[in-house]
């Protein structure tokens, strides 16, 4: 016998709210249907009433999150059409914010896996130690998310030797605490086991669903827009992209702690070799006529946006492909395979906004039409019984 | 005598609801922000709840979208009395960059009444905290 579950829309715990309906027979989801639409603002639309240097602030509230790749994004792509050529101590800035915020954004995330996977201590020292991050972009930027540091041809605001050194000594505090996470990690056997195996999507199915960011890199698909197609500043630095080939949550989980390793070199590196001179050029107030395509691989995975210029000082039109969007197949595929009571993990590791709030969910007897509402507190409490009675797997192994 | 023990009450432990009508999320993590340990707002008594039927505050973050608008009032419904509604954040007061986009109803007065505005873009977690504590005071 099969059931219907519908999941949302009012869920707080994710960027968009959306709806989610699961065809399951037992505790085996074999159908996923999404409907979206809950959080559309029409921002596309918007951008076409705004000038250029109005867009980066629309754009910048695409997401609060990630808010700094929308803007870069879009910034990127105007400058492309306006033909500017920023001056390198603005791109080092811009992508040391950049990488500042994907230390932020994977901090974020990793609180919220400890806590889907019942591991709430971890929740919150992820979360302490990502206040060191937000002091340091709101000491460059002056805010703690919406950075507003972008304009056309450079950036805003300038760093002076003082904030360099704060930079430097944040980001060895976070180093210590991240590798103090590892070992935590390493040495937490039910913690392991709890994900390891959960939301499987193998490479060629990552592949074939065209999944971005650390889920596809997670499936063993070495893909990163920084290295594939190094936009200004990546191609003179030395990272690696993270990838693992356990194909499942533990493998998201690892990709996103190698990537923060990745940024804290990074931005170690932006800010030892930051160049002399000016921040940013003038920008003029038109675009000529023509079309771009701007990519930049935010963190959750590759931005894509398609601006079209007719001449004026306005955009005629601005298209945003999400990483999130890119990928909603992959996690249609994660979760059929999956248990109810992985439903918040899975969710959780495709990408996760925030986290804590709950959602409520409705429980629909495809039978009988009958309706019981379950809320998400006790769809975890259920997933953490299940996994308390399952045998231990003693042969995973923290892979770093 | 009764009357006093409920106020007292009400002062000491407000719970809260966090609720997203259309935000870009920046305000949502500034108000989880102020449940974690810099912050700490449960050193207050003050709760984060998961439904409705629990929590004595809304609080919510960012312009209402046409396609939400019926959830909220619903939502506001089901809180039990005396309910109170925070609005967090430039968009759930008025809108914020989003005035004038044909999705968005405007800010969260709109559609429910608010007793609490917390300005900012987004609000941070201690102007959140402040809100909270403010409103109480005037209970």
């Amino acid at each position: 016998m099969s059931f219907q579950i519908p999941i949302g829309p009012q869920h707080p715990a994710l960027k968009e709210p959306i709806s989610l309906r699961m065809t399951v027979e037992g505790e085996v989801i074999t159908d996923v249907d999404m409907r979206l639409g809950y959080n559309h603002r029409g921002m596309e639309k918007l951008a076409e009433e705004k000038s250029w240097l109005q867009n980066i602030y629309v754009t910048e509230r695409i997401c609060g999150i990630c808010s700094h790749s929308h803007a870069t994004c879009y910034v990127q792509g105007v400058e492309k059409l306006m033909e500017l050529a920023p001056p390198r101590r603005g791109l080092y800035i811009r992508y040391l914010v950049a990488e500042l915020e994907r230390v932020h954004s994977h901090l974020l995330w990793l609180g919220v896996a400890g806590h889907e996977a019942g591991f709430d201590s971890f929740f919150m020292y992820t979360w302490r130690d990502r206040e060191i991050v937000m002091d340091l972009l709101e000491m460059i930027s002056g805010n703690r998310v919406h950075y507003a540091i972008n304009t056309l041809g450079g950036v805003r605001r300038d760093i002076d030797e003082g904030q360099k050194a704060k930079i430097l000594e944040g980001v060895a505090t976070l180093r210590k605490r991240s590798e103090y996470y590892f070992y935590i990690g390493a040495n937490e056997p039910s913690f392991v086991a709890r994900i390891a195996g959960v939301g499987y999507l193998s490479k060629e199915s990552a592949i074939a669903l065209c999944a971005v960011g650390p889920v596809a890199r997670a499936s063993g698909v070495a893909r990163d827009v920084r290295k594939d197609d190094p936009c200004a500043v990546y191609g003179e630095l030395d990272f690696e992209v993270a990838t693992a080939d356990t194909c499942d949550v533990l493998g998201r989980v690892v990709v996103r702690v190698k990537e923060l390793l990745e940024s804290y070199k990074l931005i170690e590196q932006m800010v030892k070799g930051l160049p002399a001179g000016d921040i940013a050029v003038k920008a003029p107030r038109k675009a000529k006529p023509g079309e771009v395509v701007s990519r930049y691989e935010a963190p959750r995975g590759e931005n894509i946006h398609y601006i079209k210029a007719n001449g004026t000082d306005k955009p005629e039109r601005l298209k945003v492909r999400a990483p999130t969007l890119a990928n909603y197949p992959a996690t249609v595929e994660m979760l059929r395979k999956g248990f109810i009571a992985d439903i918040p993990l899975i969710f959780a590791a495709i990408d996760p906004c925030i986290c804590c709030a709950e959602r409520t969910v409705t429980l629909v007897a495809a039978g009988s039409g009958e309706e019981s509402v379950v809320r998400m507190s006790d769809l975890r409490r259920q997933a953490l019984a299940r996994h308390q009675n399952a045998p231990v797997k003693r042969n995973a192994v923290w892979p770093l | 005598m009764l009357n006093k023990l409920t106020r007292w009450s009400r002062i000491k432990s407000p719970w809260i609801l966090h609720l997203n009508s259309g935000a870009c999320n920046a305000c949502d993590i500034e108000i989880v922000a102020a449940l974690t340990p810099r912050f700490d707002v449960e050193r207050f008594g003050i709760l984060l709840k998961a439904t409705p039927r629990h929590a004595d505050v809304i609080i919510a973050s960012g312009p209402v979208t046409r396609q939400i608008r019926d959830r909220i009032i619903r939502i506001y419904d089901q809180v039990p009395d005396p309910k109170f509604v925070i609005a967090v954040g430039a968009c759930a007061m008025s809108g914020c960059v989003y005035r004038g986009a044909y999705n968005i109803m405007g800010g969260i007065d709109q559609v429910i009444p608010v007793n609490m505005y917390v300005p900012g873009c987004p609000a941070r977690p201690d102007a959140i905290i402040d809100g909270v504590v403010k409103l109480l005071g005037k209970l």
